[in-house]
Parts: structure tokens; C-alpha cells; sequence
């Protein structure tokens, strides 16, 4: 048998299914107590009881995550315009950029739960999602902003545009992509942050699916664990894919990441 | 004689002069231009040649207004809005079809959108490109971006066209044919040109007049006055003079070269 493009597509698939299989079949078959391993049947029974209120936890997890990215990309662009514009602020801000950045987020997350308060602990969720998101969207578009060709730079100086011209028709529109790039990595980033703020802020206070893990931990529940941690992964996975299809939609007419094949056919 | 619409008047630029240096000649700087001085007329056309690094480009970019000289003055014509120039790549932007890079100009100037349209239409029509305006620029061939770009360069209507190396990416053929269109536009236009080439004999076929850069600093060393017609075609490239003035000028550039490296040794 050939193997065709639809068929590489779904051997994946095939592969995952075959693993599936394979776990159920060995679970049973050793005896595995499901407080160590559960099968997926298993799993699934409880994904499929528990769907509504896991649902609920994702919802709770995504609000946090979303707010966190948000929060990040319009940072993470603001400042990489405002140190394009003002090198002082460069300068200034960047080494503390990279302390935030390189402290590890764990171990800053109970300072900021104390400092913004139990009550309000959504925002300190919130805030710790975007330390970690916050700076491969930051490096990322100071990037693309300084890679602007400079004879690009000199037909806009020619032509007498301002700074604000300058922006918005070209130093922007230039560093899209890597934005985009940035992007995808941000979304990714701020999902664990926000896991990860959970984890931290622990009980009573959290209603996310981290919290499920926890708390399905405690009970010693690992079906259901399993099956806020399935739900975890469906999310990154969303959220890497609508970013991805963003970026193709912006930029499948004229970036050569995606036009590099018609060019080929073209010439 | 025609009129001098443009001088340089011992224009020098100096590449990074570290202030904190200990060193006194490293605090001035390198030298890598000049002093030049020249005047430029109208209805003229003057290749600029000499070896890379000789700081032909950057000698273009002060004329353009896009690099301060460290030294000396420019006189006469400077004004950005009538000044077109075309670089070495296209230079367009990616993201915008053909018709809005050509617009751009006017864009930035804030013309109105039935002034930008029926002008954009104009220059694209000179240079042949009017059916593909709605194209994106990775669409096209590397002369036809060349074509787009000089397209913008001429929406101004600029009476100094300033060219950096625009064709040296382009097949020979193209080359040539570009070389004829551009020698008349400019012609037509009355306007005057600046064409910086390391192509001797891209040089001898548009211009009126070579200026020679020696190396590094660059300086006038030698100026030719082109003994061609008006009109250029394919038959100047096969006249007995163009090839003298090749000749010509390829002796004086090796001479150049030669005592430049034995200078080095």
C-alpha cells in the first residue's frame, strides 16, 4: 500500500487508538488497581458523568487563561512600541523584564496571592498567567519591530512620514508575523500559568480544573483526574490552533512561511 | 550649458566616532567620503561607479536628504516631496497589492483618494503594469517589482530621481530593457538622475556623465562626459564610442585598484 498524504494524516490517529487499546487491554489484564491506573473506559464513564461540572472547571481555567493572554499581547505590543519609540524606556525597563521573566513563577505566585489578597483571587490568577505570558509576546514584537528592512526606513524618512505613519503603516504591519509567533507561544504559556496559579492558590478559593486535579487527588480519584488533565490538553490544543488559524488568515496572501509553494509553482 | 539644479560642496561623511576613545584618530572617525564636490543639472543623467565600499551609495543617500554629511553643504534642489528614490531591492510592502505600494507616497502626503487613483494609474500605465494592480508584490517577477518600484519613485512627479543599484539583481536582458525605459522617462520628464552602478557598461548606456569613485574614501577621481545621442537604444551598445568609453573606464578603475591594494601591502 502507498502511503498517501490522507493516510500520513491519519496515522497519528491510528497510532493514539492502537495506544488506547493497548492501555485498556493491560490494565485489565494485570490487575491494576484504578487508584494507580484507571483505563480509559474508566476515564471516560467519569468524563461523561462529571462532563457538566469539568466543563464548568474548563470555563473558570479559560476565562483566567484568556484574560491572562489579553493581558499580555496588549503589554507585550505596547511596550515593544513604547521601546521603539523612546529608547530611554528601554534602556530603563528591560533588565527587569528579564528578572520577572527568568524568577521562576512558582515561586513568586504566593507572594502575589498575599499582596493582591484571598478575596480578590481571580486577579492574582490572573496577574500570575501574564508574568509568564508576558514576555515572549514582549520579545517577540521588539524583534519585528527592529526588523524592519532600513531602506524601508529610509523610503518613509523620504517621503517625510511621522512617527505615528510610520507605526501603523509600516513597523507594525512588518512585525505581525513575529507577533504572531510571539502569540502562539503566549497562549500556550498563559494556559500554565494560569494552572499553575491555581495549583498555588489551592482550596476553597479556585473552582478550575486545576483545582479538580487537586482535589480528585486527594480522593485518590485518578479517573477523574485523568479526565481534567484530557481537558486541559483539549484546551492548549484549542488555543494553539485558533492562533495558528489566525496567523494563516492574516497572512496566507503575502508572508512567504505560507507562499513559498504557489511561488515555486509561479516561477 | 544646462542649468545647475543641484551642489555638493565638499560634502565628507565619517562612519562611528567614539567619543570615549583614547585614541585620536579613531575619536574622528573613519573617513569614508570626500570631500566630493559637483554640481548637477538638469535634464542630466550622472552615473555614480567606483569599487564596493567606496561609499557611493551613501554619497546618494546624503543627495537624497537621508543621511546627514558630516561635513560640507548641498545647495540648490532638496525637497523630499520631489525627490523619487529607488533602491536597491524593490522595497515594497508585502502586505499591500501593487496599487496601494504605489499610492503609498501619496498616502503619507494625504492626497485624496480620486488624486492617488487616476495618478497611480498613470505611472503604472508607464511602466506597464496597469493590469496588476490588484496583485500582491510576491506575485510577481523580480523585474516587474523593479517596474513597481519605480512606478512609486515617479507618482510624485519628481524633478530628481535618485537610483541605488536598482537593477543589479535582474537578468541582463531585463537589465538592458529597463536601463532604455528609464533613460526615457527621465528624458521626458526634464528631471535630472542619479544613478549609482558598479556595471561599467550600464553606466556608459544611461548617463551623460561617469563620475569615477576611488576607493575608500571616495572621491572624485575621474568625471566623463558621455559622447552618446539622445536617444539610446541597442544600437549605442554596439557603437565603436560606447565600447571606447568601457574601455576607458575599466583601465582607470583597475589603475585605481591596483594602487589602492599595492597601498595596502
Amino acid at each position: 500500500m502507498r502511503y498517501t498524504p490522507s493516510l500520513k494524516r491519519i496515522t497519528p490517529w491510528l497510532f493514539g487508538a492502537a495506544l488506547l487499546v493497548a492501555w485498556e487491554i493491560a490494565v485489565t489484564r494485570a490487575q491494576i488497581p484504578s487508584y494507580i491506573l484507571p483505563t480509559p473506559s474508566q476515564i471516560w464513564a467519569v468524563l461523561s458523568t462529571e462532563f457538566i461540572t469539568l466543563l464548568q472547571s474548563a470555563w473558570v481555567t479559560l476565562q483566567i487563561t484568556l484574560l491572562a493572554f489579553s493581558a499580555a499581547v496588549a503589554t507585550g505590543v505596547g511596550l515593544a512600541i513604547l521601546f521603539s519609540r523612546f529608547k530611554l524606556v528601554e534602556t530603563l525597563l528591560y533588565p527587569y523584564v528579564v528578572i520577572l521573566q527568568v524568577t521562576p513563577v512558582i515561586a513568586i505566585a504566593p507572594l502575589i496571592l498575599i499582596w493582591v489578597g484571598f478575596d480578590n483571587v481571580n486577579v492574582a490568577l490572573i496577574l500570575i498567567g501574564w508574568i509568564v505570558a508576558f514576555f515572549p509576546m514582549l520579545t517577540n514584537s521588539v524583534a519585528g519591530m527592529k526588523a524592519v528592512d532600513p531602506d524601508m526606513q529610509d523610503l518613509f524618512t523620504l517621503y517625510r512620514a511621522s512617527s505615528l505613519q510610520r507605526l501603523i503603516r509600516l513597523e507594525l504591519p512588518a512585525a505581525f508575523p513575529s507577533m504572531l509567533t510571539g502569540a502562539k507561544i503566549s497562549g500556550g504559556l498563559a494556559l500554565i500559568g494560569a494552572v499553575v496559579a491555581e495549583f498555588v492558590a489551592g482550596s476553597g478559593s479556585s473552582t478550575g480544573l486545576a483545582w479538580r486535579i487537586i482535589e480528585a487527588g486527594n480522593r485518590l480519584d485518578i479517573a477523574a483526574m485523568f479526565a481534567a488533565l484530557l481537558l486541559l490538553s483539549v484546551l492548549g490544543i484549542a488555543i494553539f490552533n485558533l492562533l495558528s488559524l489566525l496567523e494563516w488568515v492574516a497572512l496566507k496572501n503575502w508572508h512567504p512561511s505560507f507562499t513559498q509553494q504557489t511561488d515555486k509553482n509561479g516561477q | 550649458m544646462q542649468d545647475t539644479v543641484l551642489s555638493l560642496e565638499d560634502i565628507c561623511f565619517t562612519y562611528g566616532a567614539p567619543a570615549s576613545s583614547y585614541d585620536a584618530a579613531a575619536r574622528a572617525g573613519t573617513l569614508a567620503l570626500g570631500p566630493v564636490s559637483q554640481n548637477f543639472r538638469k535634464s542630466e543623467i550622472t552615473a555614480i561607479i567606483g569599487p564596493s565600499g567606496c561609499g557611493k551609495s551613501t554619497l546618494l543617500r546624503i543627495i537624497g536628504g537621508l543621511r546627514k554629511p558630516s561635513q560640507g553643504k548641498i545647495t540648490g534642489h532638496h525637497d523630499n516631496a520631489k525627490t523619487g528614490f529607488v533602491f536597491q531591492d524593490p522595497t515594497l510592502l508585502a502586505w499591500q497589492n501593487i496599487r496601494d505600494n504605489v499610492c503609498l507616497p501619496m498616502q503619507l502626503a494625504g492626497l485624496s483618494k480620486a488624486e492617488q487613483a487616476s495618478r497611480a494609474q498613470k505611472v503604472l500605465e508607464l511602466v506597464g503594469l496597469e493590469t496588476w494592480q490588484d496583485s500582491m508584490p510576491r506575485q510577481l517577477s523580480g523585474g516587474m517589482k523593479m517596474r513597481v518600484s519605480l512606478a512609486r519613485a515617479l507618482v510624485g512627479e519628481p524633478n530628481l530621481l535618485l537610483f541605488d543599484e536598482p537593477f543589479a539583481a535582474l537578468d541582463e536582458l531585463t537589465r538592458n530593457r529597463l536601463d532604455e525605459e528609464l533613460r526615457q522617462i527621465i528624458m521626458d520628464r526634464k528631471a535630472t538622475g542619479i544613478f549609482v552602478t558598479h556595471s561599467l557598461s550600464e553606466s556608459v548606456f544611461l548617463a551623460d556623465r561617469i563620475l569615477v569613485l576611488s576607493h575608500r574614501p571616495g572621491r572624485i577621481i575621474f568625471e566623463l562626459e558621455v559622447e552618446g545621442p539622445d536617444q539610446r537604444d541597442a544600437d549605442w551598445r554596439r557603437a565603436p564610442r560606447f565600447h571606447e568609453h568601457c574601455a576607458q573606464l575599466s583601465e582607470l578603475m583597475t589603475q585605481d585598484s591596483r594602487e589602492f591594494n599595492g597601498g595596502q601591502s
